[in-house]
C-alpha cells in the first residue's frame, strides 16, 4: 500500500498541458502533407506512389485536376519522397466538421509531356475553418465540456485496432481526457457521443446502426482515422462500407492513421463546440 | 539451391514412402521445401509429418488456380521447429469436384483455417467435425470471395437475418450469456456466448470475423509496394511485424536480402513493438483485477515508448518504417541517442513497476491458477507465442528460424508449464527485459552500410514464405507473385487465428467475472484474425 503511494508521489504529475499549449509532437512526426499547389509540376508520380488514393489525378484533354483528400491519407510520406512539391509536416490537429473541408483540389494546364504548366483553379478544402475560427470553436467547446460532462461510447466498426491503441491513450495519465469531464462509457444509452473507427465492415454495419439508434438525442458522431473518414486503404469493397458516414451521419472527422491522442482530443473538443447547433436538430428525431 | 540437411532427410523419407506420386517442386531457399501431391495423400503426409517429425501444421490455405492449372490449390504449411525448416505441400482440387478431406480430427489446430478455405473458395470439407461457416457469417450470400471470378468491389446486400446459429447448451440451471459484438470497453468487436451453471463457465462459443475487411483479396488488387502499407493495417498493434513479414516474403520471392543494417533496424523496431505491447498488456491485466495504479504506470511507460517510436520512425506505431528490401529510415546519431535514453529510462522504471505488481499479493491471488491452459491442450490446438510459452511450448521463431538480426544477438526464451494468467504475464515481463537487452546488443553491433536493397520489380510466378516472431507470436505471410509487380495470392497468418480456440479451453470452470482478465492475458487480435 505504502509502496503504491510512494511510487505515485515520486512520479508526480505527467499530464500534458494540451490544449492550453500546442501538442507535444516531435519534429520527426509525420502529419499532414503540405502541397505547394502553385508550383506543382507533375502530380502523377505522387499519385502513383500514394497507396490510398489520397492523391488522385484525372485528365481531360489538356487539363488535369488533382485532388488531395486528407480523409484517405495515412501520412506515410511516400508522396513527399517522390515529389519535391510535397513536404510532410507534423501537423496533427486536423479534425474537421465537414468532410468536404478535407479535400483540396486544383486544375492545371498541361504541356505536351503532360506536365503541369499553370494552375487554372485552386479549391482549398482544408482552409475554410481559419485558425481563429477553429480556435474559437475549440475554446467554446472546452468551456462547454467543462460546464457539462461528455460521455463517449467507442465503437470499433472494423478498424485494425491502431485507432483503439491511441483512444485508450486518452484515458492514460498523460492525456487524461477525464480532466475535461470527458468519460468513456460502456453503453450507448449513456452516451452523448459515438466515437467510431474502421471502414465499417459489412458484419458491423447493423451493430453500428443499432448502437447509434440506442443513443439518446442529441447525439454526436465522430469518425476516427483514415478508415473512419473514408474507408482509408480498404476503401469500399465486398466486406466494407467505406467510412462511417456511409452508414450513420457524422459530425466530425478526425484524419490520421491512427490520429494521435492530441489529434483525438482536438477532434472530440471540436465536436463538442457544435452541441448547441445539434440540439435543435436533435429535437426533431 | 541446397536444402537444409534436416529437410533433405525428410524429403528422402517421404520420397521413399510415397514414390512418384509425390513430387518435390523447385525449392529456392534452403529452409523451405515445396512438395506437390494428389489430394488423397494430404492426410497420409500430414500424419507422417505431424507424428514422426513433430511438425506443426502452421497454415492451411487455398488458391484459385483454375485459370492456369484448372484446379484449386490447397497448401499445407508445416513448421519443423527442430529441423529449422518449413515443408509446404500443395494439393490440387478439381473444380468439378470441389471437395477437400478435412484434417481437423487429426490436427485440431487447423479447425478454423480449413473452414476458412471452405468459406472463401467454396471447397466442401469432407469429414470435418464442425463444418459450419467460420470466416463468413451465416447470412452471407453464396459467394466465394477469394475465387478469381469474384470481384473485390462486388456490392453485396446489407446484412440481415441470422448471423450465427450458436449451439444450444441445455440442462437444469444452465444459462446462456451473450456478450458483444460491441463490447463495454475500448476493444475490438467479437461475439462471445457463455454457457454457465451457477458461476462457472461450462462452455464458451466464439463468433469472430466481425471485422473482416477483405484484406487478402485486396492484396491481390494492389501493386506490391502499396501492399506494404496495407500490411501495416492488418493488426494495428503489430503494424511493423506484419509489414516486415510481408516484405520478408516478397524479398525471398525475389531472391534479394535486406542489408545487415536494415536487418538490425528491423530487429530494433520489432523489439520496440514487443515492448510497448507487453507493457500495455501487463497494465491491462492489472486493471482487470482492480490494480489500477499499476495500469496507470504501465500506460505512462507505454507512452514513452510510443513517443520514442515517433522520434525514431515518424510514427507512434512504427508505421511507414517498413520497406521492401529493408527499411525506410536510418537511425542517425540523434536517433540512437534517443533510443539509448529511452532504454536507460525504461529499464529501472519497468523493473520498479514489475516489483510493484509482484509485491501486490491481491493481484497474484487473482492471477495464479486462473485461466488454465494445459500444455497438452495447447499443443493440440497449436497455440503459439506468449500463450504457447506460458503453457510449455518452447518455441520462438527468433531463435528457431532466425530472421532479421536475431542470429547476431543472444537472448533467452521464457517458458513455463503452468499455463495460467500469471505465467502469461510473467512471460511478457521477462520478454520486455530480454527486448531491452536485444536492442542494446544490436546498437553495440550496429552494422554500417545501406538500409535497403533496391527491389523495383518483383519477378512473377514465384512463391515464398515470410516470417517474423511478432510480439504476440509467429506471423506468416505467404505470397505468390504475378506479373506487373502484383500478387496472385497473399496468405496472412496472424498468431491470433491459431490461439482464439484456446480461450474457450482456458475459461472452462472459471467464472465470467474473470473472463476479461483471462481474455486480456491472451490479448488476441480480432483484426488479425478476421482480416
Ligand atoms: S502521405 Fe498521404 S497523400 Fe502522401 S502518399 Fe501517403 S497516403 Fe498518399
Amino acid at each position: 500500500m505504502f509502496d503504491v503511494l510512494r511510487k505515485s508521489l515520486s512520479t508526480g504529475v505527467v499530464t500534458t498541458p494540451y490544449p492550453n499549449l500546442p501538442p507535444q509532437v516531435s519534429r520527426q512526426a509525420r502529419g499532414k502533407p503540405e502541397i505547394d499547389w502553385s508550383n506543382w509540376k507533375d502530380a502523377r508520380p505522387a499519385a502513383a506512389v500514394c497507396p490510398t488514393g489520397a492523391i488522385a489525378c484525372s485528365e481531360q484533354g489538356r487539363t488535369r485536376t488533382v485532388r488531395f483528400d486528407l480523409g484517405f491519407c495515412i501520412f506515410c510520406g511516400l508522396c513527399a519522397d517522390a515529389d519535391p512539391a510535397i513536404r510532410m509536416t507534423n501537423a496533427c490537429e486536423l479534425a474537421s466538421r465537414n468532410r468536404k473541408h478535407l479535400i483540396d483540389s486544383a486544375t492545371y494546364d498541361l504541356d505536351v509531356d503532360g506536365r503541369q504548366q499553370r494552375i487554372l483553379e485552386w479549391r482549398a478544402g482544408f482552409k475554410p475553418e481559419t485558425p481563429e475560427e477553429s480556435g474559437q470553436a475549440l475554446r467554446a467547446g472546452i468551456d462547454r465540456v467543462l460546464g457539462r460532462s461528455l460521455h463517449i461510447r467507442e465503437v470499433d466498426a472494423g478498424s485494425c485496432n491502431g485507432c483503439e491503441i491511441e483512444i485508450v491513450g486518452l484515458n492514460s495519465p498523460i492525456y487524461d481526457l477525464e480532466r475535461f469531464g470527458v468519460h468513456f462509457v460502456a453503453s450507448p444509452r449513456h452516451a452523448d457521443m459515438l466515437l467510431v473507427t474502421g471502414p465499417v465492415t459489412r458484419n458491423m454495419e447493423l451493430a453500428l446502426r443499432k448502437t447509434y439508434d440506442a443513443m439518446p438525442a442529441p447525439r454526436l458522431v465522430v469518425a476516427v482515422g483514415a478508415c473512419g473518414c473514408s474507408g482509408g486503404i480498404f476503401g469500399q469493397n465486398y466486406a466494407t462500407c467505406g467510412g462511417v458516414d456511409q452508414v450513420i451521419p457524422v459530425d466530425v472527422y478526425i484524419p490520421g492513421c491512427p490520429p494521435n491522442p492530441h489529434a483525438l482530443s482536438h477532434g472530440i473538443l471540436l465536436a463538442v463546440g457544435r452541441l448547441p447547433e445539434k440540439r435543435g436538430a436533435g429535437a426533431q428525431h | 539451391m541446397n536444402l537444409l540437411p534436416s529437410l533433405q532427410t525428410v524429403l528422402d523419407d517421404l520420397t521413399q514412402r510415397f514414390g512418384p506420386q509425390m513430387q518435390p517442386a523447385h525449392s529456392p531457399r534452403p529452409n523451405e521445401l515445396y512438395l506437390r501431391a494428389p489430394v488423397v495423400l494430404a492426410s497420409a503426409l500430414c500424419s507422417i509429418l505431424y507424428r514422426k517429425y513433430q511438425a506443426r501444421l502452421a497454415g492451411v490455405f487455398g488458391e484459385d488456380a483454375r485459370a492456369e492449372h484448372n484446379a484449386f490449390f490447397v497448401y499445407y504449411l508445416y513448421a519443423l521447429d527442430s529441423a529449422h525448416g518449413f515443408v509446404c505441400v500443395r494439393v490440387p482440387v478439381a473444380p468439378e469436384k470441389p471437395e477437400l478431406p478435412s484434417l481437423t480430427n487429426a490436427v485440431p489446430a487447423v479447425n478454423w483455417q480449413e473452414r476458412e478455405v471452405q468459406d472463401m473458395f467454396g471447397l466442401k470439407l469432407v469429414g470435418h467435425p464442425n463444418p459450419r461457416r467460420c470466416a463468413l457469417h451465416d447470412d452471407w450470400p453464396e459467394v466465394y470471395p477469394l475465387r478469381k471470378d469474384f470481384d473485390l468491389r462486388t456490392k453485396l446486400p446489407p446484412f440481415h437475418g441470422e448471423r450465427h446459429k450458436f449451439r444450444k447448451v441445455e440442462g437444469e440451471g444452465v444459462f446462456q450469456v451473450p456478450v458483444g459484438p460491441v463490447h463495454a470497453g475500448i476493444i475490438e468487436p467479437g461475439h462471445f456466448l457463455f454457457s454457465v451453471a451457477g458461476e462457472p463457465v461450462l462452455y464458451l462459443q466464439l463468433r469472430m470475423f466481425y471485422v473482416h475487411k477483405g484484406t487478402e483479396k485486396l492484396f491481390e488488387n494492389l501493386p506490391i509496394p502499396h501492399c506494404v502499407r496495407l500490411a501495416e493495417s492488418i493488426s494495428g498493434d503489430s503494424s511493423f511485424a506484419h509489414a516486415t513479414a510481408f516484405c520478408h516474403a516478397v524479398e525471398r520471392a525475389s531472391e534479394v536480402e535486406a542489408p545487415p543494417r536494415a536487418r538490425a533496424l528491423r530487429t530494433i523496431c520489432l523489439e520496440l513493438e514487443r515492448i510497448y505491447n507487453h507493457i500495455a498488456d501487463i497494465g491491462a491485466i492489472c486493471t482487470d483485477v482492480a490494480f489500477v495504479t499499476a495500469h496507470m504506470h504501465a500506460m505512462r511507460l507505454k507512452e514513452h515508448v510510443l513517443r520514442a517510436n515517433e522520434q525514431l520512425t515518424g510514427n507512434r506505431l512504427l508505421r511507414g518504417m517498413a520497406a521492401l528490401g529493408g527499411v525506410r529510415f536510418d537511425f542517425d546519431e540523434e536517433r540512437i541517442r534517443c533510443l539509448r535514453t529511452l532504454l536507460e529510462f525504461l529499464e529501472p522504471e519497468f523493473n520498479s513497476l514489475a516489483e510493484l505488481i509482484r509485491s501486490h499479493s491481491g493481484t497474484r491471488d487473482r492471477l495464479e491458477t486462473t485461466g488454465l491452459l494445459k500444455p497438452g491442450v495447447a499443443r493440440d490446438l497449436g497455440v503459439v507465442g506468449v500463450a504457447g510459452r506460458a503453457s510449455g511450448f518452447d518455441h520462438d521463431l527468433r531463435r528457431d528460424f532466425p530472421h532479421a538480426f536475431y542470429d547476431q544477438v543472444t537472448f533467452t526464451v521464457p517458458v513455463f508449464t503452468e499455463g495460467d494468467v500469471q505465467r502469461r504475464m510473467v512471460v511478457r515481463r521477462e520478454e520486455v527485459l530480454q527486448s531491452i537487452s536485444i536492442i542494446r546488443q544490436v546498437l553495440d553491433k550496429f552494422p554500417p552500410g545501406p538500409i535497403k536493397t533496391e527491389l523495383e520489380r518483383v519477378p512473377s510466378d514465384r512463391v515464398a514464405l515470410g516470417y517474423v516472431e511478432g510480439w504476440r507470436g509467429e506471423i506468416f505471410h505467404w505470397v505468390h507473385t504475378a506479373a506487373e509487380n502484383r500478387l496472385a495470392r497473399c496468405k496472412i497468418k496472424d498468431p491470433s487465428l491459431q490461439n482464439w480456440p484456446a480461450l474457450s479451453e482456458a475459461i472452462l470452470g472459471n467464472i465470467i467475472p474473470d473472463f476479461p482478465v483471462v481474455n486480456k492475458s491472451f490479448n488476441l487480435s480480432y483484426s488479425g484474425t478476421d482480416r
